[in-house]
């Protein structure tokens, strides 16, 4: 598989981090060398093997739809950039 | 008292010999001093250090400590504790003092032990050689030019270097085991669930696991038994019966069935790593114990399996580091998008971008399936490689690092030469089953050597026993680094 700039370009859109041109083509070549790693998966047949996503193949625990938590959101919010009203304040999304 | 085991600490605080806040400066003061060169610790706050220490040593004195009392433990930077600032040695949490506790910080403090400071390690646990750090390298304490192993580098240099008794880490693909081998000290991944990840900052979370390191395995059973066991805020974590990890230390090991993955043994192990391997096996023969060749055929793509399932978790964990909630927000956008955008290339260094970026890319439409999909697969089957092996034998052993530690800089131009290092190590967290190392000689360099003991699913007592009757017969884990 081989990767472009264009993909660098589109996947650091999807992970919304900000790659300038020259960050992008030093992170291709490495991202590719990365990729010939992984390329080796490709040569395992793995015909009717279920994928494992974890060691012991838990299902997830329920538990009562009660409350059961304070409400701590000063604590919380504490650490924030910025608060107001209880609410987090980030640039206006809708016009 | 900076050589002295748990045990012995310990029963010296019980009979008031020493004070936790006696103890806890002397590990202060070596910690303070050596930081400046050494980089092990991120944040030292002797104040509310001490604070601790003081309500330790009311416990003792009314006669009420237990295992830990007393005892000062160094926190990876990875682990939420209330007040402190908590930053994972990433810019993007530079700023960020934790409103609670982890599970595991809950569970020390329960028991009385004393929050030392955090160290230092690999952004985001993502790393090898404690080298990708917003807080710059740790030093080995061993050859100062030298990485101490990653991502758990601070911990183990800390240990290693006398600056803490006892610390916690986390390990992913290694990153207990690796810096323990490489700083020449014992650690230990536990079995996947049994210890919370509740409040240990997330990588990839159905590989991450909290553990402990110490001097020897003697060390490591306490701090196990203080921090393992059932936490409903952790959905991954399992429901067991309590056990005491140190029931079995002194039971003799004769008759224990090793097993070695001859994949474990081939090409890319350094020589003077294999010897050390080879004498430390034949103590376990001396031992009594009887050796069996296995094998774990998918080795070979334990770590392209990783490094697409690693990652792909990753990419979804570190989405939560936007600039709205917590953490650094970039100073200048012109919208939302470009807070994010900019926020998150600002904060997140060089390596932990990289990662996301692969993340993505193996989990998006169309690669999905021949990516994310295959390696889940490949993690079945190596999965079941281990199964078959525990059929013919108790534990595996075999090399915990390729080679001793390796300059600082040696591996950064090229991370494929990097990821490479974690062969032997990351098997184990791909199927889930617990792993440590205790240190097994010396290289020729006159660097440490790890061993790798590796188990089956819960059966961490017999490793520390294993592991244990070891150090009773051999002393590499008593050696220091030449510090004053």
């Amino acid at each position: 598989m081989a990767l472009t700039l264009d993909d660098v370009g589109r996947i650091a859109q999807l992970a919304r981090i900000e790659v300038t041109e020259a960050e992008a083509r030093l992170v291709l070549s490495q991202l590719q060398a990365i990729f010939g790693l992984i390329e080796e998966l490709q040569s395992v047949d793995t015909q009717g093997i279920e994928p494992m996503s974890h060691a012991q193949d838990l299902i997830l625990r329920l538990r009562a739809d009660v409350v059961t938590e304070p409400d701590q959101h000063d604590r919380f919010q504490s650490v924030a950039p910025q608060v107001e009203a209880g609410l987090y304040l980030v640039p206006k999304v809708i016009e | 008292m900076l050589n002295a085991s748990l045990s012995e600490l310990s029963s010296a605080l019980a009979r008031r010999a020493v004070s936790s806040v006696e103890l806890t400066k002397l590990f202060l003061e070596r910690a303070q001093r050596l930081n400046a060169t050494l980089n092990a610790f991120i944040t030292l706050d002797p104040e509310a250090t001490l604070a601790q220490a003081r309500a330790a040593d009311a416990l003792l004195a009314r006669g009420e400590g237990q295992a830990l009392t007393g005892i000062p433990v160094a926190l990876k930077d990875i682990f939420c504790a209330q007040g402190w600032l908590t930053t994972c040695g990433s810019k993007i949490l530079s700023n960020f003092v934790s409103p609670y506790d982890a599970h595991v910080v809950e569970r020390l403090q329960a028991a009385g032990a004393v929050n030392l400071g955090k160290t230092n390690m690999d952004e985001f646990a993502m790393g090898s050689s404690s080298e990708t750090s917003f807080y710059g390298p740790v030093r080995n304490p061993w050859e100062q030019t030298r990485v101490p192993g990653g991502s758990s580098g601070g911990s183990a240099c800390a240990v290693a270097a006398r600056m803490a008794p006892v610390a916690l880490g986390t390990d992913t693909g290694g990153s207990i085991r690796q810096p323990a081998a490489l700083c020449g000290i014992s650690g230990l991944k536990p079995t996947y669930g049994v210890v919370s990840r509740f409040g240990m900052i997330a990588f990839a979370s159905s590989l991450d696991q909290c553990g402990p390191m110490a001097k020897s395995a003697a060390d490591l059973a306490p701090m196990l038994n203080a921090i393992a066991g059932f936490d409903a805020r952790d959905s991954t974590s399992l429901e067991r019966p309590r056990e005491d990890y140190a029931r079995c230390l002194d039971q003799p090991v004769a008759g224990m069935r090793i097993g070695l993955p001859k994949e474990f043994f081939a090409s890319g192990l350094a020589a003077d790593v294999a010897r050390a391997l080879e004498a430390a096996l034949a103590e376990f023969r001396a031992l009594g114990c009887s050796i069996v060749e296995v094998s774990l055929p998918q080795t070979r793509l334990a770590v392209p399996t990783y490094y697409v399932l690693a990652p792909a978790e990753a990419s979804s964990n570190l989405a939560r580091f936007d600039g709205v909630r917590y953490g650094y927000r970039a100073p200048d956008y012109a919208d939302l998008r470009e807070m994010y955008m900019k926020t998150r290339a600002q904060g997140f260094g060089a390596e932990v971008k990289r990662r996301i970026l692969i993340g993505t890319y193996v989990l998006s439409h169309g690669y999905y399936d021949a990516y994310y999909l295959q390696a889940q697969r490949l993690r079945r089957l190596v999965a079941q490689d281990f199964a078959n092996a525990f059929g013919r034998c108790d534990v595996l052993m075999g090399p915990t690092s390729p080679t001793t530690a390796f300059k600082i800089g040696a591996k950064t131009a090229d991370p494929v030469q990097m990821y490479l290092t974690d062969i032997y190590t990351i098997p184990a967290p791909l199927a889930g089953i617990p792993a440590l190392s205790i240190p097994c000689g010396f290289g020729e360099d006159g660097l440490p050597v790890g061993l790798q003991i590796m188990g089956n699913y819960f059966d961490e007592a017999r490793m520390l026993n294993v592991a244990h009757q070891y150090q009773k017969a051999t002393d590499w884990h008593l050696r220091a680094p030449p510090i004053e």
